[in-house]
């Protein structure tokens, strides 16, 4: 792999670093907006906005791919998610006692200054030398050209390389649906039955199980006064 | 130029970072302690973006080299001169222009692309599982706050009774 | 005297045409958008051996397509243009169409998902093998997408608008 490091030495392009730059410092802007705001709403929505913006970023990163589904599922979809769990929730969120902030605080200070610490062992930002961009990850890009022969070598890797992988993915895609349909139910109604057993409506509201002791009596006492 | 600008994104990543963590760890509420999960995992994916970066790079989508191909019969030797210089991989009836010595392309490391791009579908799904629980959190207890449910569950424990 | 009252008779008749509807324009610019997000999506599907897109982002902007479907025209008649039932299929569809072409791999002799055996030689085979899977992706993704909204937007809020 020290062919690759042969090849002539590339400058980074001015636009490349300020489109960095800026986008970078406009999504902790916008993370920051998200922590102080206290309307759900404004919330949603800045996690469109955050999602858009890291999109772009990742344009400018050659990440296209990534970007595309970003795009796709970050801003549209999970936004319209959130909305609409949130229409079954609350609007607002209630403030947070200052003694409990400043323990998430301290734990939060703690693992970045300990995260801060190792950044300086990290490779330089775009270099072709370091060992993520050494070994097997570039040699997808020659054996896709040989083995595959189509140009998106994404492509390649995810349905073919790593396809196993993308199984276990569909696979996980396929119950978190389950799981939202046995919670919330296709038609809305999970967890809200009726049935009339002897012409007598029971229901999720006056079940044994959902509702109190007292509660439970009644019911019985009810179900003895109408036999 | 890159000295001062080599670190640059991981600090940025550390600082999201720290963000996301934080609203997870402070926020009572659980919509948005999601909100903050979802800013911590973008973190992560940014991390990965970054490290996969390589400077002058193009995205992984190889060029196919027309220049040599009989698509378009164009000939060998047409105007080409951008190209030459670059390695042919000419096996089957496609060539792509690959990085190697002497070459003037070179692509973004893919892998990191293919593992976050799994990375936010999965994470629609968690974040839709969480949705869910938080919605029937709501119609039990009336309330997505996280203290107030413990206050419920301490009066039920207590009392024997729903509130 | 009559000017006045004919003017706003106009105005009814006009109002009348167009509907109290003040969605009319979301309306029509979505009914010609829809059916360029689906198509946009089976581009991305079929095109994602060439540029950026595959089964996961074509599956979602066709479950997109859908969701604004129902934002704009309601549940009730989204409901009717993807029924549900077509939910429950697709969701295992996706999975089997994913995992059967690994068996169908197995079957042939090679090992779990290397697809080199499906045509007439591998690289041909890596092409069916990538289609085949990416179809699987896109079905399973636009279902599960689709099931998770009906999922959201079908559940009635218990509580009324005054209580926030």
């Amino acid at each position: 792999m020290n062919l690759i490091a042969a090849a002539a030495e590339p400058a980074f392009v001015v636009p490349v670093l300020l489109l960095d730059i800026s986008l970078l410092a406009l999504l902790v802007i916008v993370a920051i907006a998200i922590v102080r705001m206290r309307s759900l709403f404004g919330i949603v929505m800045l996690q469109g906005v955050y999602s858009l913006v890291s999109a772009a970023w990742f344009v400018s990163l050659d990440a296209v791919d990534v970007a595309f589904t970003e795009a796709a599922v970050g801003a549209g979809v999970s936004t319209v998610l959130m909305l609409s769990a949130m229409l079954l929730a609350d609007r607002k969120s209630s403030p947070v006692p200052m003694r409990r902030q400043l323990g998430a605080l301290a734990v939060v200070i703690l693992a970045g200054v300990a995260m801060l610490y190792a950044v300086g062992d990290m490779p330089a930002f775009g270099d072709v030398n370091s060992p993520a961009n050494s070994y097997v990850g570039m040699d997808f890009i020659a054996k896709t050209a040989e083995e595959i022969q189509i140009p998106n070598v994404v492509t390649a890797v995810l349905a073919s390389y790593r396809g196993y992988d993308t199984f276990g993915e569909v696979v996980v895609i396929f119950s978190a649906g389950l799981g939202v349909l046995l919670l919330l139910g296709l038609n809305g109604n999970a967890g809200r039955w009726e049935a009339k057993p002897n012409g007598q409506v029971i229901n999720d509201r006056t079940a044994p199980s959902a509702a109190g002791v007292e509660d439970t009596r009644t019911v019985d006492q009810k179900a003895e006064g109408d036999a | 130029m890159s000295d001062w600008f080599s670190q640059y994104n991981y600090i940025v990543v550390i600082i999201l970072m720290m963000t996301g963590l934080y609203t997870v760890f402070a926020s009572r509420n659980l919509i948005k302690k999601l909100a903050g999960l979802s800013v911590f995992q973008t973190s992560v994916f940014l991390l990965y973006i970054t490290i996969g970066k390589v400077s002058g790079g193009q995205p992984p989508i190889l060029i196919e080299d027309k220049g040599y191909g009989d698509d378009y019969g164009s000939g060998g030797d047409g105007g080409h001169s951008l190209l030459d210089g670059t390695i042919q991989v000419a096996a089957g009836d496609a060539a792509y222009i690959l990085p190697g010595p002497g070459s003037d392309v070179l692509y973004s490391n893919p892998l990191p692309h293919v593992l976050i791009l799994t990375a936010i579908v999965v994470g629609v799904a968690t974040l839709s599982i969480g949705l869910a629980l938080t919605v029937r959190i709501r119609e039990v207890y009336r309330t997505i706050e996280e203290d107030e449910i413990e206050a419920a569950d301490f009066v039920y424990n207590l009392e024997g009774t729903a509130d | 005297m009559s000017d006045p009252n004919t003017k706003l008779d106009a105005q009814d008749a006009l109002s009348e045409r167009i509907g109290s509807d003040p969605h009319v324009l979301l309306r029509v610019i979505s009914k010609f958008l829809i059916p360029l997000i689906a198509l946009f999506a089976f581009y991305v599907q079929f095109h994602g051996d060439y540029g950026p897109g595959g089964g996961f982002q074509a599956g979602v902007i066709l479950a997109a397509s859908v969701i604004l479907y129902a934002l704009i025209f309601g549940l009730t008649e989204a409901k009717k243009a993807f029924p549900p039932r077509l939910i429950r299929y697709g969701m295992t569809l996706g999975v089997i169409l994913y995992g059967g072409t690994g068996v169908l791999n197995l079957i042939l002799g090679d090992e779990f998902l290397n697809y080199s055996n499906l045509g007439k030689d591998s690289i041909a085979g890596q092409h069916y093998g990538i289609l085949a899977v990416e179809l699987g992706v896109l079905i399973t993704v636009t279902t599960v997408m689709i099931a998770i909204f009906y999922a959201f937007g079908s559940r009635q809020p218990e509580t009324s608008d005054e209580d926030w």
